[in-house]
């Protein structure tokens, strides 16, 4: 019942976007804004073509690496600072205030370092990924009831042994949450990433088509990814949940 | 001071000497990182000079717009949502999933609409801020007691009046939490499209820098900006923590 309700509100919410999207449209011109149909004619026959493909494959790649690093990175600090008390205390204010400010501000820091290619972009994507992970790892093992770890201790169990079937199991839930929120902003961070002095990948392909006047393609782009993110987020709010009602 | 602010104030200036030194003994190239003395000190320079001012009043201008806008509109917003709940049922995919989707991405194509002016920086900024708005909003209207609103109505306060003497004085420790991930998101928005594509603005500037490989003036205005975020959310974090306590209370 409560499933098919939240269907039919998706759905409805959908509908006023496309209301919306149409008036907008009416308000803009062809030209600034198409209107959902010929965009939707135009998503089906670019989304098969080569060149989207290749793009998009840059993309995948790109946010591959990123969230690959951005989640080693941040489970690695998140779990450091969450056993080790000190550590914590004395990071967590400076994650903090690192997570809160405008990171496409040392994009060029970046860029230098790493260079134009794919790396730049990856390393910018992590860069967005890995606070978060830290941050709710660390809040994950910090909320771990102390008892857990003194059993571990009284089985002699090794610090992996301790970290791999005490630690992570217990804060599994919340880590995950750090997972999913991580994997939302290292899209953002890749895509920002392809948006500034790019040659390749979906945020080159909206910046390429709005200097060329297609909004076609950028409404095209830009529903793909919504459409990713939008499946991926639910999948994973899904997993997390299902997470949540075990412990 | 505490032991623990005192390792947290070590390990920061380590880090920062540790960067310092690096570059002054030639590890880190000149032309990918200047030290961060000299940073200070481009910093000093460029800010007597005047030559950033009409960027920072521009820049700081939309972002005080933007955040003014988000948090009156989010307010007003989540006021008329948490009325209707069969609406707020209704909005709870879209509320659940904003964050995750690249709204950002939108930047261009409003471009393509409202042409190269402030006018699409001001509403992807809007965009990203005043959703974090309406859900703090919802969540603190909540949390406001029963009691206050049978006040209300005992003394035939008309919507208006209940929403600002009663529900926004009550709900407020709440909106906090909404105010400063507007102040966030916003700023971070107005930074990032003025970088990514704009006529001005300090995010165009270090783009500009960038692309001169004038190195000086681009940390110089990438300290700037730091130090403003910081300072800004250094602020709201301190509100925050003073409000938490009423929060805790549970009373408004």
């Amino acid at each position: 019942m409560t499933a098919t309700r939240r269907a039919t509100d998706t759905l409805v919410i959908l509908i006023v976007l496309l209301a919306v999207w149409q008036i907008l449209h009416r308000i803009a011109g062809a030209t600034a804004l198409p209107a959902p149909l010929p965009t939707m004619a135009y998503l089906m026959h670019t989304v098969p073509s080569a060149r989207f493909a290749a793009n998009a494959a840059t993309t995948a790649l790109e946010f591959a690496f990123a969230l690959l690093l951005a989640y080693a990175i941040g489970l690695a600090i998140g779990i450091w600072m969450g056993a080790h008390r000190l550590s914590g205390v004395v990071g967590e204010p400076i994650l903090v205030a690192l997570y809160s400010l405008p990171k496409i501000t040392l994009y060029p820091v970046v860029l230098l370092i790493f260079g134009l290619g794919i790396s730049g972009k990856v390393a910018f994507g992590a860069m967005h990924g890995i606070l978060p992970v830290a941050l709710l790892t660390m809040g994950a093992i910090r909320a771990i009831p102390p008892v857990y770890l003194r059993s571990a201790r009284t089985l002699h169990l090794s610090p992996w042994q301790t970290i791999a079937t005490v630690l992570l199991p217990a804060a599994l839930p919340e880590v995950f949450t750090g997972l999913r929120i991580g994997f939302t902003v290292t899209l953002l961070g890749v895509l920002l990433g392809e948006m500034f002095a790019s040659k390749q990948g979906l945020g080159y392909m909206i910046m390429n088509a709005m200097s060329l006047a297609q909004s076609e393609e950028m409404m095209t782009v830009a529903i793909v990814l919504f459409a990713f993110a939008a499946i991926a987020n639910g999948l994973l709010l899904w997993i997390e949940h299902r997470l949540h009602r075990r412990v | 001071m505490t032991r623990v602010g005192l390792i947290r104030i070590a390990v920061i200036v380590a880090m920062i000497g540790a960067l310092e030194l690096a570059c002054r003994l030639g590890f880190i190239n000149h032309q990918t990182i200047i030290a961060p003395s000299e940073m200070a000190s481009a910093l000093a320079s460029l800010l007597a000079s005047g030559a950033i001012n009409a960027d920072i009043a521009r820049t700081l201008g939309v972002v005080v717009i933007v955040i003014v806008l988000a948090v009156v509109l989010g307010f007003a917003a989540g006021l008329v949502i948490h009325a209707l709940p069969r609406v707020r049922e209704a909005l709870d995919p879209l509320f659940a999933t904003y964050y995750a989707v690249p709204i950002f991405i939108f930047y261009p194509v409003l471009i393509a609409i409202f042409g190269l002016s402030p006018i699409p920086i001001l509403l992807i900024g809007v965009a990203t801020a005043i959703v974090a708005m309406i859900i703090a909003t919802l969540n603190g209207l909540d949390r406001v007691p029963r009691v206050l609103t049978k006040v209300a109505r005992v003394h035939r306060l008309g919507r208006v009046a209940t929403a600002m003497t009663l529900q926004l004085p009550a709900a407020a420790p709440y909106l906090l939490t909404g105010v400063k991930l507007s102040v966030s998101y916003g700023f971070i928005a107005v930074i990032a499209a003025e970088f990514i594509l704009s006529p001005a603005g300090l995010g165009r500037d270090i783009a500009d820098a960038y692309a001169d490989f004038d190195n000086r003036r681009m940390y110089a205005l990438i300290l700037f900006l730091l130090i403003i975020a910081t300072i800004v959310n250094a602020f709201l974090h301190a509100l925050d923590m003073r409000w938490a306590e009423r929060r805790a209370g549970g009373r408004p």
